[in-house]
C-alpha cells in the first residue's frame, strides 16, 4: 500500500478501524478531538458505533460496558480528560477487560495547556486510579509507529485481557507525515468465554471488579501479578541507534526520544560515541535492555518533557552504577536538539559525581538559564 | 397416617429469572418485591436469554446474584453509561439498570440525564428509599425535608442541604424520554401497577421507542428505625406527598398495546 500523508491523530482513529474496531466512545478534547471527529463519520459510514459521550468519565464507562459484550472498542483524550477517566481504568483493569485508550498529552498540571508534553507518564505508567493493576503502555515517536502500535494494540489487549494505553501527545497528534496504513478487517465481535452478550444456551456470567471477600480479592490481586510477569517477559520492545560502540547514550521515548536522536545524530558527527535508548512499552519497560546497556557505558542522559517523570524508573534499572543526567522541557514546550547536543556536550566534558540527584543538577542549571 | 391424594395446585413460584439464592436485603426492605417484580416480567416477556442487567453501587450492588442472567457491575452512579456501551454494541439484546437514589441521583445524575437525552433505549429500574441504604443510611439527594439521617442529625436542613429531587419529573422533561413513571411498593395494589409498569418499560426498549424508567418508592426500615409495617406506612404518609405516584412521560405508541 502507497504512503500517504496524514495527521497523527487521524491515522490512530483509521488504524485502530483497520484493526478492526468495533465500537468508539469518546469525548473531545484539544490536542486529540480529531480523532473523534475523524471517527464520528468514519465509524457510522462503515456501520461501525460512534457515539460522543456526555463527559470522558461517560466514555470510559461506555467503553467499560462495551467491552463486556467481547467487541473490539477504543476511547482517546488528552490528558485532563484521561485524569478523569481514571475510575473507570481501575475499573476496567480490576474486571480484566481488554480495552485500548490513547492519551495524547499536553500540558499541565490542571487545565494547562493544549501544547505537547509528557507529563502523564507517571499517571498512566505508574497507575492514576486506585488498587495494583498495570496496563501495557506504548510509546510512539513518529506517525507510522503510532499507526503500528495501535493496530497491534486491540490483539494484544485481548490476548491479556488488558488494558492497552497508546502515550502520545500532541506534537504527534497534530503532526502530518507520510505513513502506510495497514489492511482493512471487519469490526471485531469475539464471544470469549468470560464476555457477557446475553445467555441463551449457556450459564449466565457476570463481570465485576468487586471481591468483598479478601481472600477473593488477594487471588485475583496475585492472578493480575502473575499475568503481568507473562507480559512483562514476552511484551517488551524498544528502539535502539548508535549504541554498538557508544560510550553515552541518551534515553527518551515518543517525542522527546524522536528529538533527541536529532541531537545524537549532531553529536556523533563531532565524534562523540553517543546512541538512543528508546522505549516503546513504557510498561513493560526494557529493564533488563537498558540495564544490560549501561553496564557498558561511560553515562546516561535522559530526556524528557516533564520533570524527570520517566528518570526516577532509569536510575531505579541502572543501580546507580553510573552516572545519569538529565534534561526536561515542561508546560508544553518541547526541547530543540541543539539543548539535548548542550546537554551531551555538558555529559562527556563535565562529568559530575554520582551522588545527588539528577533532577536537582537539572534545575540547578536551568536556574540559572532562566 | 391415611394416605390421601390431593391434586397439587401451584399458585406461587419463583420467578425462572430469579437465581435460587439467599439475597442479603434486610427483613422489610422493598428491593425483593422490586427483583421479583422485575423477573416475572422479564419471565413473561420471554426474554431472560436475551438480557444484560448492569447493576450498580448501593444495596443492589449484588442484584448480579439475585437475577438469573448475564450481569455487569458498573462503578457507583455509571450504570447508564456502561449501559449504553453494551446496548450500543448489542442493539437488539434487553439492556436493564437497577439503581438505588443515592447512585441515580446524586454521584449518577450526570450520566442519567445524558442517557435519557440520547434517547438510550435501555430501561431503568430506580429505587427511592430516600437515604443511602448500604453505607448506613445517610441523607441522599431523595431524603425528605427534616428526614433524619444518619449525616444529618437533626433532620434535612433546607436551608444547607437544599430541596429533595423529584427524578421521574425531571427526566419526563427530555425528549429522550420514551417511558417515565412513578410507582410505589407499600401496598399490593401499588405492588400491581408496579409490575404493569415495569412490563410498560421494557415494552418500550422492545418497540424502540427510547429511555424508559420506572421510579419505585422503596422502604428502608433498617436506616429509618421502623418496624416493617411502619415502614410501609411511612411511604405512604411521608413519601407519596412530595414523591406523587402518577404517568410523567408515557409515549403514545405505547397506549396502543396490547399486553
Amino acid at each position: 500500500m502507497a504512503k500517504e500523508l496524514m495527521k497523527g491523530n487521524v491515522a490512530i482513529a483509521e488504524a485502530a478501524v483497520r484493526a478492526g474496531l468495533n465500537a468508539y466512545f469518546g469525548y473531545p478534547i484539544t490536542p486529540q478531538t480529531e480523532l473523534l471527529e475523524y471517527l464520528s463519520s468514519r465509524m457510522p459510514e462503515l456501520g461501525r458505533t460512534f457515539l460522543q459521550a456526555e463527559s470522558e468519565l461517560g466514555a470510559v464507562n461506555m467503553v467499560y460496558g462495551a467491552a463486556c459484550t467481547g467487541a473490539r472498542v477504543m476511547s482517546s483524550s488528552s490528558s485532563p480528560g484521561t485524569s478523569l477517566m481514571m475510575e473507570g481504568i481501575s475499573y476496567i483493569a480490576g474486571t480484566e477487560l481488554p480495552v485500548v485508550i490513547v492519551d495524547v498529552m499536553r500540558g499541565g498540571p490542571g487545565l494547562g495547556n493544549i501544547a505537547p508534553a509528557q507529563a502523564d507518564y507517571n499517571q498512566i505508567v505508574h497507575g492514576g486510579g486506585h488498587g495494583d493493576y498495570h496496563p501495557i503502555v506504548l510509546a510512539p515517536a513518529n506517525i507510522q509507529e503510532a499507526i503500528d502500535l495501535t493496530y497491534g494494540a486491540f490483539d494484544l489487549a485481548e490476548k491479556y485481557r488488558s488494558l492497552v494505553v497508546i502515550l502520545a501527545d500532541g506534537s504527534l497528534g497534530q503532526m502530518m507525515e507520510p505513513a502506510e496504513l495497514p489492511e482493512m478487517k471487519p469490526a471485531i465481535m469475539r464471544t470469549p468465554d468470560w464476555a457477557t452478550y446475553g445467555s441463551e444456551g449457556r450459564k449466565k456470567r457476570i463481570l465485576s471488579s468487586i471481591y468483598l471477600d479478601p481472600p477473593e480479592q488477594e487471588k485475583t490481586n496475585f492472578r493480575l501479578e502473575h499475568r503481568w510477569q507473562e507480559i512483562k517477559a514476552n511484551e517488551v520492545q524498544y528502539k535502539e541507534y548508535f549504541l554498538e560502540d557508544a560510550d553515552y547514550a541518551v534515553v527518551g521515548f515518543g517525542t522527546s526520544g524522536r528529538i533527541a536522536l536529532s541531537a545524537v545524530r549532531a553529536a556523533r558527527a563531532k565524534g562523540i560515541k553517543i546512541g538512543l535508548f528508546r522505549p516503546v512499552s513504557l510498561a513493560p519497560y526494557p529493564e533488563k535492555e537498558l540495564f544490560e546497556l549501561s553496564k557498558r557505558l561511560k553515562g546516561l542522559l535522559v530526556v524528557e518533557m516533564n520533570a524527570g517523570q520517566m528518570l526516577e524508573d532509569v536510575l531505579n534499572i541502572t543501580r546507580r552504577q553510573i552516572p545519569v543526567e538529565f534534561y526536561g522541557r515542561m508546560g508544553g514546550i518541547l526541547p530543540m536538539p541543539e539543548e539535548i547536543e548542550a546537554e551531551i556536550d555538558l555529559l562527556v566534558n563535565e562529568p559530575t559525581a554520582a551522588n545527588g540527584h539528577p533532577r536537582d543538577r537539572w534545575l540547578a542549571r536551568f536556574g540559572k538559564k532562566n | 397416617m391415611e394416605n390421601v391424594t390431593m391434586e397439587e395446585q401451584l399458585v406461587y413460584d419463583r420467578p425462572e429469572s430469579m437465581a435460587s439464592v439467599q439475597t442479603h436485603y434486610c427483613p422489610g426492605c422493598t428491593h425483593g418485591v422490586a427483583h421479583r417484580l422485575v423477573a416475572e416480567v422479564i419471565d413473561e416477556m420471554g426474554i431472560k436469554d436475551n438480557m444484560i442487567g448492569v447493576a450498580s453501587v448501593g444495596c443492589s450492588v449484588f442484584a448480579y446474584n439475585y437475577f438469573d442472567f448475564d450481569f455487569v457491575q458498573a462503578p457507583h452512579g455509571r450504570a447508564p453509561a456502561m449501559a449504553t456501551g453494551v446496548k450500543r454494541v448489542l442493539p437488539h439484546r434487553f439492556v436493564m439498570t437497577y439503581q438505588g437514589d443515592g447512585d441515580l441521583a446524586s454521584i449518577g445524575m450526570g450520566e442519567i440525564v445524558a442517557a435519557a437525552a440520547r434517547g438510550e433505549n435501555i430501561t431503568v429500574i430506580f429505587l427511592n428509599n430516600a437515604n443511602y441504604g448500604m453505607t448506613g443510611g445517610q441523607m441522599a439527594p431523595t431524603t425528605l425535608p427534616g428526614q433524619k439521617t444518619s449525616s444529618s442529625p437533626s433532620g434535612r436542613d433546607i436551608e444547607v442541604a437544599g430541596f429533595p429531587i423529584r427524578t421521574a419529573e425531571m427526566l419526563a422533561t427530555l425528549d429522550g424520554a420514551g417511558y417515565v413513571v412513578r410507582r410505589s411498593l407499600h401496598d399490593p395494589k401499588n405492588i400491581r401497577m408496579a409490575k404493569k409498569s415495569v412490563r410498560l418499560a421494557f415494552e418500550t426498549q422492545k418497540h424502540g421507542l427510547g429511555f424508559s424508567l420506572v421510579e419505585l418508592l422503596s422502604t428502608c426500615p433498617t436506616n429509618w428505625g421502623l418496624t416493617p409495617i411502619q415502614a410501609l406506612k411511612w411511604v405512604e404518609d411521608a413519601m407519596i406527598p412530595y414523591y406523587p405516584i402518577g404517568d410523567y412521560k408515557v409515549n403514545p405508541a405505547l397506549k396502543e398495546l396490547k399486553i
